[in-house]
């Protein structure tokens, strides 16, 4: 195996892999280091699996009204450890895809544990590797305890989302502590699957980074399944036996006590930044501990880049891979697009699922801008009653002049697949009047889309 | 690597500049949009902006030299830096030099990536301007010609940004903040930047009809008091002179505009230049054409003194013996064809100047006067506007103040 390449990647993440594909693409010669599995957390313990447990939760949930459809099943039962079996293979499927570009690119794959060495030298194991051109760091973040309120992550009792993937059965009680999008899901998944769960957030909403009217959505939609929600509530103190997990829980001056099997740590994820060699090659970290780049995603130490949720966040995939993309451009001498962070979506695949792109409607008055909102619920909706999914609504935030696309919010059944009208709005600049121009196919739920966009111009059809 | 500095074509019809004025010497830190030069163009004393970062590390055109549109005039680049060939403003091989491209056109020598100035000017393929729909809107909002703006998006595709940072008055024109200057020579003005309306006006109004956007009013004049006061005042006058009707219209005109600061007023691209002071052009046919000596500061000088100036500059017009300074800086124009028995016409504008007043000839005829028919000597005024400055009304306003002095020779000693 050569020594030396263009570029070395230190980790095969969906930031990693990406830009190891694009350096390839662009002739550089490419190595990526990764000690376990390609893909990442994203392919093997994140992103893809629960996507695939999410689909049997939703089977299940389907199954539930299946007589509404004039479909008869016998009775319902749910078994985790299939459902885990089968969302196993997704990610090994998709693991080995990684694997197969990586081939299909040439890109060296070096397994092991890399650390940098000054002189854009990276470590594995006994060898050391020079990059001619660049070093680029995609380390990623791992899922993170509190430790504070004693729940440090046991693995038995208290467990991360890593260990609920791999649960041969659910739990019959399961406390959920952070609402961000982890612990709404798999608040879905074990709700489906026969979990008796409670939600925990201390911020006064769940899905504190969305709109607040998707906030409310869901805080009734998972009520409505006997989830129960406990927003801007404290976790006091915690009992935490063999068995069993007791919570102390304040909220809106009361204090409770919650019994769960287990507890899903589902807030703060700690970014990859230990024993790979950053001080020794002068790179230096924010003060809230991830690398610090430049707007070139350059490191401190000139040669040295950092992608992915190292970087900063947004700590999302997709973020991760369009900045592999846009360094490995720029280190070929290409001009890159530059990232719009703001651009960046947002998808909760909870159901209904909840999608955003740009600001919340809290965030525009904040900065005062001068707004319109237009909103269509998919109870209006010819194709969303057809299938039984009339849960939610499109809200798009407007600028009042000149129509630009401020914001915009979905709660609905596939609203991660609706919000990349949106996007490609945002991104061009497209403004309400231009999604209003382009023809949506009808019966679809995209109409929702053209019909808030049309509600903020005060011209709605359908409503 | 030195990034050129040029000179730029600050007006559409610059061909060549003065470098009044260094803002910069050599040695000082740079920013891009930092005011390097003044110079003085075809029309106006204007701005040379720095396109780059870094330190102006030569001057190749000293103060009071001209040179043609596109020659370098200095180079920017890092402390220390040496550059070859910098001469006196010899033209940059492979420079270009758009004579009437408004838009920035620095040509920099393998810029480094964060020196490169703005793209140029959007891609136009069979006249389509690459531009977001947001840039669009603000663009048509705000009066902003799209195909003047560079583009940073995708193939020089203009975003948002580009637009937005059109809101302000470009660097380059960016008058005092009390809006009061002097031109070289003295003559004092105000330079207002345009308001959005007037570059939307200014911009519709030019697709409709040619570069200057001209609109006519014509007015009937009752000559007859005027008539009287000219026979009583040649009367008095004797051998001492002679006053004309041209050298009444002149004074009438240069008063009335005195009054109506709108209507003397030059379009400059991004700006109208309001003047302080009233110079009057008057068109004098010559052999092959015809050329304007201007009676400066006209409305302050008497009629006699009028009537010999302008003989004076007319005799020398068709002798060709007028200088510069004689038929430059007028900021109005009055033409004369009565002589000629034209009842009426219209006349072009000379641009910067935004308006002209045409005059016909002085016939009597029958008009309603109290009930009755009378004779009377009646004058046709037309006066051609160029809309981007004069509405209307203005101008209406301005022939209606006019054709009262006419009418009643007296308004014209208050």
């Amino acid at each position: 195996m050569a020594n030396s390449f263009d570029v070395i990647i230190l980790g095969g993440g969906p930031a990693g892999y990406v830009c190891a594909i694009r350096c390839a693409q662009l002739g550089l010669s490419t190595a990526v280091v990764e000690r376990d599995k390609m893909g990442g957390v994203c392919v093997n313990i994140g992103c893809i699996p629960t996507k695939a447990l999410l689909h049997s939760a939703h089977l299940a949930h389907a199954l539930h009204s299946a007589a509404d459809f004039g479909i008869t099943v016998g009775d319902v039962k749910t078994d985790y450890g299939v459902a885990m079996k089968r969302s196993r293979r997704v990610a090994d499927t998709n693991s080995k895809g990684a694997d197969f570009l990586m081939k299909k690119n040439k890109v060296t794959v070096i397994k092991g544990t890399g650390v940098l060495q000054p002189g854009k030298k990276v470590k594995v194991g006994n060898d050391v590797y020079t990059a001619s051109k660049a070093v680029i760091i995609a380390t990623g973040s791992r899922v993170k305890g509190i430790p504070q309120i004693g729940l440090e992550i046991n693995k038995t009792t208290v467990i991360s989302s890593d260990e609920a993937l791999f649960l041969e059965k659910a739990p019959a009680t399961i406390a959920v502590v952070g609402a961000g999008a982890v612990g709404m899901e798999f608040a879905d998944i074990f709700n489906a699957f026969g979990s008796k769960v409670t939600l925990i957030e201390a911020l006064p909403r769940i899905l504190p980074l969305e709109d607040a009217e998707a906030s409310d959505t869901m805080t009734k939609s998972y009520k409505k399944r006997g989830i129960d929600v406990l927003a801007g509530a404290k976790v006091k103190k915690a009992d935490v036996g063999k068995n069993k997990v007791t919570l102390e829980v304040e909220s809106g001056g009361q204090t409770q006590k919650i019994d769960a099997d287990m507890v899903l740590m589902a807030a703060g994820r700690a970014v990859n930044t230990e024993n790979i060699g950053l001080a020794e090659c002068g790179i230096k970290l924010t003060d809230r501990g991830f690398i610090q780049v430049d707007g070139n995603l350059q490191t401190t130490a000139p040669g040295y880049y950092a992608i992915g949720d190292i970087a900063g966040p947004p700590m999302l995939a997709h973020k991760g891979s369009r900045e592999g993309v846009v360094v490995a451009e720029k280190i070929a001498g290409h001009k890159a697009h530059a990232i719009k962070y703001d651009n960046v979506p947002s998808v909760t695949y909870c159901h209904p699922e909840v999608a955003s792109i740009g600001l919340s409607e809290d965030k525009a008055k904040e900065q005062k801008l001068d707004y319109v909102v237009g909103k269509f619920p998919f109870s209006a909706n010819g194709r969303a009653r057809g299938t039984g999914e009339t849960e939610g609504f499109v809200k798009i935030i407007r600028d009042k002049k000149y129509g630009e696309i401020l914001g915009a919010h979905i709660v609905g059944a596939n609203a991660s697949e609706m919000i990349h009208e949106l996007a490609v709005a945002r991104e061009n600049e497209y403004t309400v009047e231009e999604i209003d121009l382009a023809i949506h196919a009808h019966p679809t739920m995209s109409e929702a889309v053209a019909q808030a966009a049309l509600d903020s111009l005060g011209r709605v059809i359908d409503m | 690597m030195a990034t050129t500095v040029v000179m730029e074509a600050l007006s559409p019809t610059m061909e060549e500049g003065r470098l009044v004025k260094w803002s910069k010497k050599e040695g000082d830190q740079v920013k891009t949009g930092d005011t390097l030069a003044e110079v003085e163009t075809d029309k106006a004393v204007m701005e040379l902006v720095a396109r780059a970062d870094g330190s102006l590390i030569k001057v190749v055109v000293q103060e009071g030299q001209t040179v043609p549109v596109g020659n370098v005039v200095a180079y920017i680049g890092a402390v220390g830096e040496k550059v070859d060939g910098a001469g006196s403003g010899k033209r940059e091989a492979g420079s270009v030099a758009p004579a009437a491209a408004p838009a920035p056109a620095s040509k920099p020598i393998d810029p480094p990536p964060a020196a490169r100035p703005p793209t140029p000017p959007p891609p136009t393929e069979a006249g389509r301007i690459k531009a977001s729909p947001l840039a669009r809107k603000i663009a048509q909002d705000s009066g902003i010609d799209l195909r003047s703006v560079a583009g940073s998006g995708p193939g020089g595709r203009v975003v948002k940004k580009d637009v937005e940072g059109s809101h302000q008055p470009s660097a380059i024109n960016r008058p005092p903040a009390d809006g009061r200057r002097l031109t070289a020579d003295g003559s004092p003005y105000e330079d207002v930047p345009l308001t959005q309306i007037r570059k939307t006006i200014a911009k519709r109004l030019v697709t409709s009809i040619g570069p200057i956007p001209h609109f006519f009013l014509t007015t009937e004049v009752d000559m007859e008091r005027a008539a009287e006061a000219r026979e009583a005042i040649n009367k008095q006058l004797g051998d001492h002179g002679k006053i004309s009707f041209n050298d009444i219209v002149i004074k009438a005109t240069a008063l009335a505009l005195a009054k109506h600061r709108a209507c003397n007023a030059w379009f400059q691209d991004d700006h109208i230049r309001y003047w302080n002071e009233v110079h009057v052009g008057m068109a004098v046919a010559v052999e092959d054409g015809l050329i304007t000596p201007v009676i400066r500061n006209a409305d302050l000088k008497s009629m006699l003194a009028i009537g010999q100036e302008a003989k004076v500059l007319a005799g020398k017009a068709r002798e060709r013996k007028l200088q510069p300074s004689e038929y430059t800086g007028a900021t109005f124009s009055v033409s004369n064809l009565g002589m000629f028995d034209i009842d009426q016409f219209t006349a072009v504008i000379n641009p910067p100047e935004s308006g002209i007043l045409a005059v016909g000839s002085i016939v009597s005829k029958p008009v309603a006067e109290d009930g009755k028919v009378e004779i009377r000597r009646r004058l046709r005024l037309t006066m051609s506007c160029d809309h981007r400055v004069i509405d209307g009304a203005t101008g209406a306003a301005f022939l209606k103040t006019l054709k009262q002095m006419l009418e009643n020779p007296l308004a014209m000693v208050l």
